[in-house]
């Protein structure tokens, strides 16, 4: 396999919106984030329990994930081994980390302190997909396509990995965004080169579409 | 390929401030863990390797946060050791960090500056400027992994010929956040951690900084080569380890053949060994699945108690210095084998001379990393 990386689908949550490869499939507007997450959550009929028992940021990138890879994903092509999970975002878990320390105002709750670190959203993903491949989570300002894009190409020109989802998944307060990729080195009908410019382009999709 | 050295290296602890300090201390059996009275951090007093509190290396002031103060000595002291130019175009830094600068929560009203100030983004910025830095520092949150993914990340980021030398800093300090989360999963020893022993009670956390900076220059003759490393997830559980140690034994044969090498080689297995029932039997599964049932190993978190983000890069300098000096330190701590946890644990001082050693690491979110650092 020397087909070069290529993004073989996308999916953002941003704005009240579900975007898959570039294309709206669905908004729901004037909700707040939670509300919203559980919308999407049964407008696509996920059933996974586990779904109600995750921080905010899990929800989020869980969900994104779930719409990434439905029907755009065949988990029989890989190896656990060979799959794995490279995402970003600027405030590591903060939203949840507020909410933990208020509980311990009273009694320190375990549940939610084990969800005050940014790659237990990566465990998730991990646990629903089986992906045991190589996983790290960066912390960056914003979005930076370009060490993104040559860190998971390194990770799959390398064989270390033959499929991976990068992307961006940040949430704090009411403020969120998810973006992400599944990258494969093939070519599928509608793949786009894994390129740093075809990244940033599904990631301010938003934006350019406003004008 | 490029061969990748580690030519400069330092940890902060409350045992010494310099690579050299921290080891002769381990040689004379020093513990950095105490019973602590802090009501600022626990009602009820607790064991940890805390500094104190008036040391001057975690004193937050107008410009940095302790985190940033712990990062800006062991990165300073570091690089004075390599003589390389900070600001160099070739050179980076990367952070490594579970929760930076989360005490600030714990002090101030929740505002927006106050999110700015917590975000390690700051930090990284902040430490750019202190060193002249060319490049933004690249920052790796990933559990307890995060110092081991951090060095693993540095000797990607030099193969592929980005860069030429890169500075890997990691650093946690303890706060009320932090202990009240882990007293909350009831996983704090009543007394100074047991990794590996058959009577231990959970693990006793610690605060620390460490630095090592990789190069493909070699330094020195006695700088310590870095073989191979990989990183794999459980896919079980987010807080609990696999059950069955597969995938941090996967990782770990993974890193001894990417080294060209067997299990036959290996001297010396430095594990994660955090003392908390389910850590060390997955570990020792997975070690013996990896064919090094009968290799000394240790865990240094009798020593240090477990410094988080700091941890991988703590106990990789240790090791590297145990393979330099040719003694492999006994884990403090541990006095009774466990029959579901089985192995080689180093007991007692071992001299003998040393060449390979796998480093481990497990954490929340079932990630799993291993590295394997050669003398040459």
């Amino acid at each position: 396999m020397n087909t070069a990386p290529h993004i073989t689908a996308s999916c953002s949550i941003s704005e009240n919106t579900v975007r898959k490869n570039g294309q709206v499939l669905y908004s729901l507007a004037g909700k707040e984030p939670m509300d919203l997450f559980v919308g999407i959550y049964q407008h696509y009929a996920l059933e996974y329990p586990r779904f109600y028992k995750m921080d905010s940021l899990a929800k989020l990138g869980w969900l994104t994930s779930e719409i990434l890879l439905k029907e755009s994903f065949d988990a029989n092509a890989y190896e656990p081994e060979q799959t794995g999970l490279i995402l970003c975002n600027a405030n590591a878990s903060l939203d949840t980390d507020i909410k933990y320390l208020a509980t311990t105002n009273e009694i320190a709750s375990p549940s939610v302190f084990v969800y005050t670190l940014p790659n237990i959203m990566t465990g998730e993903i991990s646990i629903r997909n089986r992906f045991k491949g190589e996983n790290a989570f960066f912390i960056s300002e914003s979005f930076d396509a370009a060490f993104l894009q040559q860190y998971v190409s390194g990770l799959l020109n390398q064989d270390i990995l033959q499929a991976c989802i990068c992307g961006w998944v940040e949430l704090l307060d009411k403020e969120y965004k998810a973006v992400l990729f599944l990258v494969e080195k093939k070519e599928t009908p509608g793949a786009v080169l894994f390129s740093a410019e075809n990244m940033n382009e599904l990631f301010y999709q938003k934006e350019a579409s406003n004008g | 390929m490029s061969e990748i050295y580690i030519v400069a290296d330092n940890i902060v602890s409350p045992i010494g401030v310099t690579t050299g300090e921290n080891f002769s201390q381990l040689t004379h059996q020093v513990s950095a863990i105490k019973l602590q009275n802090n009501t600022t951090l626990s009602p009820e007093s607790f064991y940890a390797a805390l500094f104190n509190s008036d040391s001057p290396y975690r004193k937050e002031d107008e410009t940095y946060t302790a985190f940033e103060q712990l990062l800006i000595a062991s990165i300073s002291e570091a690089l004075q050791n390599s003589g390389l130019p900070a600001g160099d175009k070739r050179t980076i830094l990367i952070i490594s960090s579970t929760k930076g600068n989360i005490n600030l929560l714990e002090n101030h009203s929740l505002h927006k500056p106050t999110h700015e100030r917590i975000a390690l983004p700051t930090s990284a910025k902040l430490i750019k400027q202190h060193f002249g830095l060319y490049h933004q520092p690249l920052i790796i949150s990933n559990a307890c992994i995060s110092g081991l993914l951090a060095i693993l990340t540095a000797k990607r980021l030099i193969a592929s010929g980005q860069y030429d030398h890169v500075l890997v800093a990691g650093a946690d300090i303890i706060s009320k956040f932090v202990l009240s989360g882990f007293q909350s999963f009831q996983a704090i020893s009543p007394e100074p951690c047991k990794p590996f022993d058959k009577e231990r009670q959970g693990i006793t956390l610690g605060e620390g900084a460490a630095t090592v900076i990789l190069s493909r220059e070699r330094k020195n003759t006695d700088n310590i080569k870095i073989m191979a490393g990989a990183v794999s997830n459980d896919a079980n559980h987010i807080s609990a380890p696999s059950r069955t140690g597969n995938e941090l034994a996967y990782i770990i044969k993974k890193a001894i053949k990417d080294s060209g090498l067997t299990a036959n080689d290996i001297n010396l297995v430095s594990a994660h060994g955090t003392a908390t029932l389910y850590n060390d039997e997955m570990e020792a599964k997975a070690i013996n699945e990896a064919g090094l049932g009968s290799v000394p190993t240790n865990s240094l978190k009798g020593y240090y108690g477990h410094t988080l983000g700091a941890a991988g890069l703590i106990e990789t300098i240790i090791s590297v210095r145990s393979l330099q000096e040719g003694i492999i330190l006994p884990t403090k701590g541990f006095e009774k084998s466990d029959p579901s946890a089985q192995l080689t644990v180093a007991d007692n001082f071992i001299r003998e001379p040393l060449q390979n050693c796998i480093k481990t690491a497990s954490g929340f979110g079932g990630c799993n990393a291993a590295m394997l650092f050669s003398k040459q």
